[in-house]
């Protein structure tokens, strides 16, 4: 199905589908740049094959360790009628936060958009009232980025090493089963 | 309808627009919201909705806590239906870990998850009955939603948060007087919820109040993201439970119920019919409810019994290894949703291998579907506005995470 689904963007839009792979759930990830992703959510919103006509939810994610692509937004899409979801990701350096707004291709966005602008501080250029939506209107941080540590920050146990997250940071599952 | 037209002119806007806060504190929006309301005399110009008064931060809460110790945030969610977050957190979790659960536990789950959406809409619909000015339905079911918690105190010693269930399975089994209780309640209850819906379905008051009440269209309903419940209301026969089934729900035979209007109505009977559906789902589950372990084999997530935990060498280091998060997690992303008191309760959750998530996103529904709320009200009279919001059944606590 998802062969189908990948070949018909490939017909329409070439190229917008930098790569894709398939997650545990089962959901296909599509990765595409800043400059195509509007293009190609309409493409699969309003494409008769592909319809994917629910936006089922939209949310940032920070990776600061990834140079010029620190930031990102992730696109979880159902099609209703044949009951398929597909994932739509796209990454952006934090320097240049700004991304295309979704709110004229689905309402639903607007709230989902002003709260990942909250956690995120990313500008979805052309949204209609980009405001603070959970957090209060003079916060002066994006509370979700991973600069902003939970804990006091002078305390040393609770480490990112405590947490699993030293070496073994994307080491096979099978590999670090110690029994 | 009539109402939209009176609109589509400013020219009959006589005299002066008055600013009305409605809430953050008032005792008729059921939680701590605010609606800065425009008013043309009783009838609604605008609304401007302010959300976030109880934001706790789950978000980011959960990517600093090891995946047993964000159950009770889910708790906190969706708080009429608690044990549906709760289950739906341990299935994500599940899906990650790729941990298949016993039959008997996902039957298990699913009467605490059809308990917990009886509760849920019994709240929300005999608040829409108090919101009319029916008092008496409220106090009558409110017994029926304790009798439902003391069920869940049986499974799980807590009653609202209730932290049931856990990755891999229930906690324990159903307890000799969890069965007493769920026998007198399936048998008891139907009689006494019949008595409340026919106090209030063909209630000419209730029906001239509700009827047109916050009416939304089935498109307009899908482009707002609406889910659940509401979304059904406007003639949409989207429920997770058959779209993805999960934990056995492909095994029951139920129906969803549909409206076509979208109005607070609908939403009221959509509401009522699902309540009658999770009894036939509970008794299905319960009549069927197979032997068997009701927890999995995955002693790297689940706790092992204490007794063992004294006496066995290997249940001591997994209790160590679970207390302690010395658990591995599998590298990877999964979206997992289920079919909460509300709508489609998702959970999308990025593990780069550590032990807490390195990214959770819940996809609350109510959140999600009140943006819509502005757009329902206007135009509609103020009191319409306060039943449309209790229909709409917007819990504060997953309104802002």
């Amino acid at each position: 199905m998802y062969e189908l689904i990948l070949e018909r963007i490939e017909q329409k839009m070439p190229g917008a589908v930098t790569s894709h792979d398939t997650a545990i759930d089962g959901i296909v990830n599509i990765h595409t740049t800043r400059e195509q992703v509007w293009n190609l959510l309409q493409l699969l919103r309003d494409d008769e094959q592909l319809g994917f006509n629910f936006l089922t939810s939209l949310c940032g994610i920070h990776y600061p360790d990834n140079a010029g692509q620190e930031l990102g937004v992730i696109y979880h899409l159902h099609n209703w009628i044949k009951n398929i979801r597909i994932r739509v990701k796209f990454f952006f350096p934090a320097a240049d936060e700004s991304v295309p707004t979704v709110t004229n291709l689905w309402a639903t966005a607007n709230w989902m958009e002003r709260q990942e602008y909250d956690f995120f501080g990313i500008i979805f250029t052309g949204h209609p009232d980009l405001r603070r939506i959970l957090n209060v209107d003079d916060l002066d941080a994006f509370p979700m980025r991973k600069e902003y540590k939970l804990e006091d920050g002078t305390r040393t146990d609770k480490d990112d090493r405590y947490f699993g997250r030293d070496g073994h940071y994307g080491q096979s599952f099978e590999t670090r089963l110690i029994d | 309808m009539q109402v939209q037209s009176y609109f589509s002119s400013l020219d009959n806007l006589d005299g002066e627009l008055a600013t009305l806060n409605l809430g953050p504190t008032h005792p008729a929006t059921h939680g701590i919201f605010q609606n800065v309301l425009k008013m043309d005399g009783e009838k609604i110009v605008s609304a401007e909705p302010t959300i976030g008064y109880i934001h706790r931060a789950f978000e980011k809460l959960a990517e600093r806590r090891p995946y047993n110790q964000i159950t009770p945030i889910t708790d906190r969610l969706n708080y009429c239906s608690s044990p549906i977050n709760n289950m739906g957190w341990h299935m994500t979790v599940e899906k990650l870990i790729n941990c298949e659960i016993p039959k008997r536990a996902q039957y298990m789950r699913v009467i605490i998850m059809e308990l917990s959406r009886i509760a849920d809409h019994l709240v929300c619909n005999s608040v829409i009955g108090v919101d009319t000015g029916a008092l008496t339905g409220f106090t009558y079911m409110f017994q029926e939603r304790e009798r439902i918690y003391e069920m869940f105190e049986e499974v799980c010693g807590a009653r609202l948060t209730t932290n049931i269930g856990r990755i891999g399975g229930m906690e324990r089994d159903f307890t000799p007087a969890f069965h007493t209780k769920l026998r007198d309640f399936l048998s008891g209850f139907p009689a006494r919820f019949e008595e409340f819906n026919n106090m209030l379905e063909r209630n000419r008051i209730f029906m001239d109040r509700c009827i047109g009440a916050g009416p939304i269209s089935a498109e307009r309903a899908m482009e707002y993201g609406f889910t659940g419940s509401n979304l059904r209301a406007a003639g949409v026969d989207y429920d997770i439970r058959v779209m993805n089934p999960y934990s056995s729900y492909e095994d029951f035979d139920f129906i969803v119920p549909i409206g076509t209007q979208g109005d607070t109505y609908d939403r009221f009977m959509v509401r009522q019919e699902e309540i009658r559906q999770s009894l036939r789902i509970i008794h299905q589950a319960y009549d069927n409810l197979p032997e068997g372990p009701y927890h999995a084999d995955v002693p790297a997530f689940y706790l092992p019994e204490k007794p063992d935990v004294y006496t066995k060498m290997e249940a001591l280091i997994y209790h160590f290894k679970v207390v302690m998060q010395e658990t591995p997690i599998p590298v990877g992303e999964v979206y997992h949703c289920v079919e909460g008191g509300n709508g489609e309760l998702g959970f999308y959750l990025v593990s780069d291998g550590g032990r807490t998530p390195y990214r959770l996103h819940f996809r609350r529904p109510c959140f999600i579907y009140y943006q819509a709320y502005p757009e329902m009200i206007r135009g509609s009279l103020l009191s319409d506005a306060i039943l449309t919001m209790s229909s709409m059944n917007v819990i504060a606590g997953e309104l802002d995470a």
